[in-house]
């Protein structure tokens, strides 16, 4: 997210401080570990990991705009560090972490961040998100209040995009078409953009739609949310 | 070739299928719509599955003192138990029954444990003339292909190759429509039925308090296997046994609905022995044949044991989309889809077959929709995990460790993203070529354009008054 | 050893790790039966399977409901009488020749009026003659409201194949066989035949299908193309 999508981070940090937080970010914090944690190398995940694990002890919470991502520190952090003596500080770090979109509904109850996005929009559920975390409705909810956003549902919503982190490099015709059957999906409803709580799928998406030539624009949710309305 | 390159070459070729693609999604999706509308008849199904998974639970955590209870209650009313450790001894055993009965055609009625064992080559190779009576199976079984799915056999068809296969198996008309294709099949296997010497069945589930195989189908083929042959056959895996009569009112209608979205399958059928005196019909004997083949592998894995759970639903096959887009076939394994590769490692050897487990985004749309809730892709996690813990692949135990060492050191983490996002639009252009150092992801890809700013750049930049302290 | 001694020994063995149980909270322990056998279900399925309603006549038209989904035919009658007159239109308007059907309370005074040839099943029947029936007529133990089905054994309905067998299959019931879901069933069951089970219990839900042809369904894949249930 920092060298890749810097605008939805940027968004991320915009939008809490509008609604009165402190937003830190140690330089510690580089990557959750998923990639060798997913990959089976779970010593090397751990070495990756330890740093994030400290530099978050002091943190109130600690919010992640990436369901993925999330879900790593959320659900298997304390997995990584079962039987290690880090394990209690992983399961603090698990309890006070949230994904973006749950931290402003769940947490905050803030559903109106009083965005204008005038546009057609289908959301694409990460899976991580949907799935290991179950934020179905976070997201939607505050879609919905944005003004002049038309959300548009599309049928496979919550069929994975086939991103899957190095999976999508060790079986690229597989994820490819897993890929398209999402893309597919996401044109018929007509929309001008899709969006989603994951930039690791959108990454994938967009190589996708703009390899195949298509207009249809990925975007992280961060970003439509911090489109402030001109009063 | 190795499995894992066999299985690299099929999925490419199927993934870019788009027929096959079109097939399977209108295939599943009459499946999909009878499914919902079934789980949304009960009234609570979150309820429901926890349940089922607390019953397997019970039964596979006492498997020993269950399995001894069935077999006993079985051999109390003259049916014949064996124990087969692997599969050569399951097939030896079949084999001295065959032999003993001086049999020369076999009915079978679906079991994917008699695929699992390779039951019909040799039985074939023994000389007999072995029929698959399910539809699907009868359809794979001329096309000499393995089933390409655990409950729909032949869902990869379309009815234009089954008439043209018909019409060259069978020496039948052509035709389009499936309930003439499915008359031609009848009329063919009736004349089976009465004359095959033996029947061999699976089953669904072992009923240990009253010594009963449930069989759960839809054609009446498994019963008409169980009726009329003088010697009937059963093979089980051991994981089958459930531990009441009782507890089929839940799993019975769960299958159901989860396996084709019914209320219930056509035939549930309980069959406690082989004919018993004063009774009308039925066959003389039953041998029931109970198949470890290394189950009880898997049973000491305690962090996965909850995979012997499994009812053989097909459920997380229909949703998953690795499935649905490589197909049944691809796996080259007798179990397929999420379940197959999480016990295809187990079954069959972790090292050879943990490719199963990579070729998965880990989506987890398995695990959601298991009715007896095995924790499928976190199992595809573990397996990883193991793999990488028994035997490293060097080149990328040792590009995780540079990645980590990277990510622990700030500046050299920026110093490799300034390089990659200078070097990143001269290399734009290269994109489709093969010899592209990311082309796994650039054959069908963009990669995505680093922004010359970077977060941590904005971070340190922006202007102090605008924090909050 | 025997391969049996083996097989368990392995399980024995492999059971001395402990698995986590399914879900959370963690419900109550399940102790080891041992030798004392089968502890109660950990749960009650009536608490998560479809809803039945209370009354007879919701249990009759749900039945109904699922017959016709299932295409099978069901008709609730008045009486025995009823039941003959049906039948024996359903003969001349079939044309039977010849029908197949086991000695029983219901069945024996209906099929001895029937305009047709009738083949009453006694041990060492010939099964080409079954086969060559034009319907299998049978009794039952319970009909099954919940999910449409018709539950019998070898010993209610005339052994293993004649429920199967012939193209149609015709089951007389008592209106007082009803039952409301699967678990009555089950019970029901039990109540009947105490330990003696008879060594077929089958459930049977609709005419014999399949979808294995491009997932459309057709009826009468082996077993009956036709389910006719009267209860009177
Ligand atoms: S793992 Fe679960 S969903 Fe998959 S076949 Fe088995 S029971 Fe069905």
């Amino acid at each position: 997210m920092d060298a890749l999508y810097p605008r939805a981070a940027i968004s991320m940090v915009e939008i809490l401080e509008r609604l009165g937080h402190r937003v830190l970010c140690p330089d510690a914090l580089v990557c959750c570990g998923q990639p060798a944690f997913n990959s089976g190398y779970w010593d090397q995940a751990r070495a990756v990991a330890q740093p994030v694990l400290e530099s978050l002890q002091d943190a109130e919470a600690i919010v992640i705009g990436s369901g993925s991502c999330g879900a790593m520190l959320k659900i298997f952090y304390p997995q990584l560090f079962d039987k290690t003596p880090q394990k209690e500080m992983a399961c603090g770090v698990a309890a006070r972490t949230w994904e973006f979109s749950s931290f402003l509904v769940d947490k905050l109850g803030v559903t109106d961040l009083g965005a204008a996005f005038p546009h057609r929009v289908t959301f694409h559920d990460g899976c991580h998100g949907l799935r290991e975390l179950g934020l179905k409705q976070p997201p939607r909810t505050l879609l919905r209040s944005v003004q002049g956003l038309e959300l548009l549902e599309m049928k496979e919503a919550e069929t994975c995009c086939g991103f899957g982190g190095a999976f999508s490099a060790k079986f690229p015709m597989i994820s490819s078409a897993m890929g398209d059957v999402k893309c597919h999906s996401a044109l018929e409803t007509g929309a001008e953009y899709m969006v989603s709580n994951d930039s690791s799928c959108l990454m994938h998406l967009q190589g996708l739609l703009s390899r195949q030539g298509k207009s249809l624009k990925t975007m992280h949710l961060a970003e439509v949310l911090n489109c402030v309305k001109k009063n | 070739m190795s499995f894992a390159s066999e299985f690299r070459n099929r999925a490419r070729v199927v993934a870019s299928n788009l027929r096959h693609r079109q097939i399977i999604r209108t295939a599943l999706g009459n499946y999909e719509t009878a499914r919902d509308r079934r789980k949304a008849t009960y009234q609570d199904w979150q309820g429901a599955r926890q349940l089922a998974a607390e019953t397997k639970w019970e039964a596979i955590n006492h498997l020993d003192h269950y399995l001894l209870d069935f077999s006993t209650r079985l051999e109390a009313r003259g049916t014949k138990v064996h124990w087969a450790s692997n599969a050569s001894q399951a097939r030896e055993i079949i084999l001295a029954i065959v032999q003993e009965k001086q049999a020369r055609s076999v009915i079978k009625s679906k079991a994917m444990t008699a695929e699992e064992i390779h039951l019909n080559e040799a039985l074939e190779k023994a000389g007999l003339k072995v029929v698959e009576s399910d539809l699907g199976e009868l359809i794979v079984q001329l096309r000499r292909e393995t089933p390409y799915h655990i409950v729909f056999p032949s869902m990869h068809l379309t009815r234009e190759e089954i008439s043209a296969l018909f019409e060259k198996e069978l020496g039948s008309a052509p035709t389009l429509d499936p309930e003439e294709l499915t008359m031609i099949a009848r009329r063919v296997l009736r004349g089976k039925y009465l004359t095959a010497d033996i029947g061999i069945t699976g089953g669904n589930f072992a009923v240990a308090e009253t010594g009963m195989v449930s069989i759960t189908e839809n054609e009446g083929n498994a019963r008409l296997t169980a009726a009329l042959p003088k010697t009937m056959i059963t093979l089980l895996g051991i994981e089958k046994i459930i531990p009441r009569l009782d507890d089929l009112a839940l799993f019975l209608p769960m299958l159901a609905t989860m396996g084709a979205g019914q209320a219930l399958t056509g035939y549930n059928t309980l069959y406690g022995g082989p004919r018993q005196p004063g009774e009308l019909d039925g066959p003389e004997e039953w041998h029931v044949v109970l198949l470890d083949n290394h189950r009880t592998e898997l049973l000491a894995d305690g962090e996965q044991r909850d995979a012997l759970h499994c009812i053989r639903c097909g459920a997380c096959l229909n949703v998953c989309p690795i499935f649905r887009n490589v197909g049944g076939h691809t796996y080259g394994t007798t179990y397929s889809g999420p379940i197959g590769s999480v016990i295809t490692p187990h079954l069959r050897g972790l090292q050879d077959w943990k490719h199963l487990s990579g070729a998965s985004s880990l989506c987890g749309a398995c695990t959601e929709t298991c009715p007896v809730k095995i924790d499928l892709h976190h199992h595809l996690l573990q397996n990883r995990r193991n793999a990488a813990q028994e035997r490293p692949d060097n080149l990328e135990e040792a590009a995780f460790g540079v990645f980590g060492w990277l990510t622990r050191r700030p500046a050299a983490w920026k110093t490799v993203r300034f390089i990659l996002q200078k070097i990143q639009p001269l290399t734009r252009q290269f994109q489709k070529k093969p010899w592209h150092p990311a082309k796994p992801w650039t054959q069908t890809r963009d990669l995505p354009v680093i922004p010359s700013e970077s977060f941590r750049d904005w971070w340190k930049n922006r202007p102090k008054t605008s924090k909050h302290d | 050893m025997t391969e049996k001694g083996q097989i368990l020994n392995r399980i024995r063995l492999a059971l001395k790790t402990n698995a986590p149980r399914p879900g959370h909270p963690a419900p109550a322990q399940v102790k080891n039966p041992g030798g004392s056998h089968h502890p109660p279900s950990p749960g009650e399925p009536r608490n998560w399977l479809p809803k039945v309603g209370e009354s007879v006549e919701e249990h009759r038209t749900l039945f109904a409901r699922n017959a016709a989904e299932l295409k099978a035919d069901f008709h609730w009658l008045d009486s025995l009488e009823d039941a003959r007159k049906l039948l024996n239109d359903m003969a001349s308007r079939e044309v039977w020749q010849k029908v197949a059907t086991h000695a029983g309370e219901c069945t024996s005074p209906l099929c001895s009026t029937l305009p047709c040839k009738v083949l009453t099943l006694s041990p060492g029947y010939d099964r080409n003659e079954l086969e060559s029936c034009n319907a299998g007529i049978s009794e039952c133990d319970f009909l099954v409201a919940q999910t449409g089905t018709v539950a019998l054994t070898n010993q209610s309905a005339g052994g293993r194949a004649l429920s199967v067998l012939p193209p149609h299959h015709i089951v007389l019931a008592r209106k007082h066989q009803l039952l409301a879901d699967l678990p009555a069933a089950f019970a029901g069951l039990r109540q009947k035949y105490g330990d003696n089970f008879p060594t077929m219990i089958s459930l049977i839900t609709g005419p014999s299908r399949t979808g294995d042809i491009e997932r459309i369904l057709v009826l009468g894949a082996h077993g009956p193309k036709k389910l006719t249930i009267l209860a009177f």
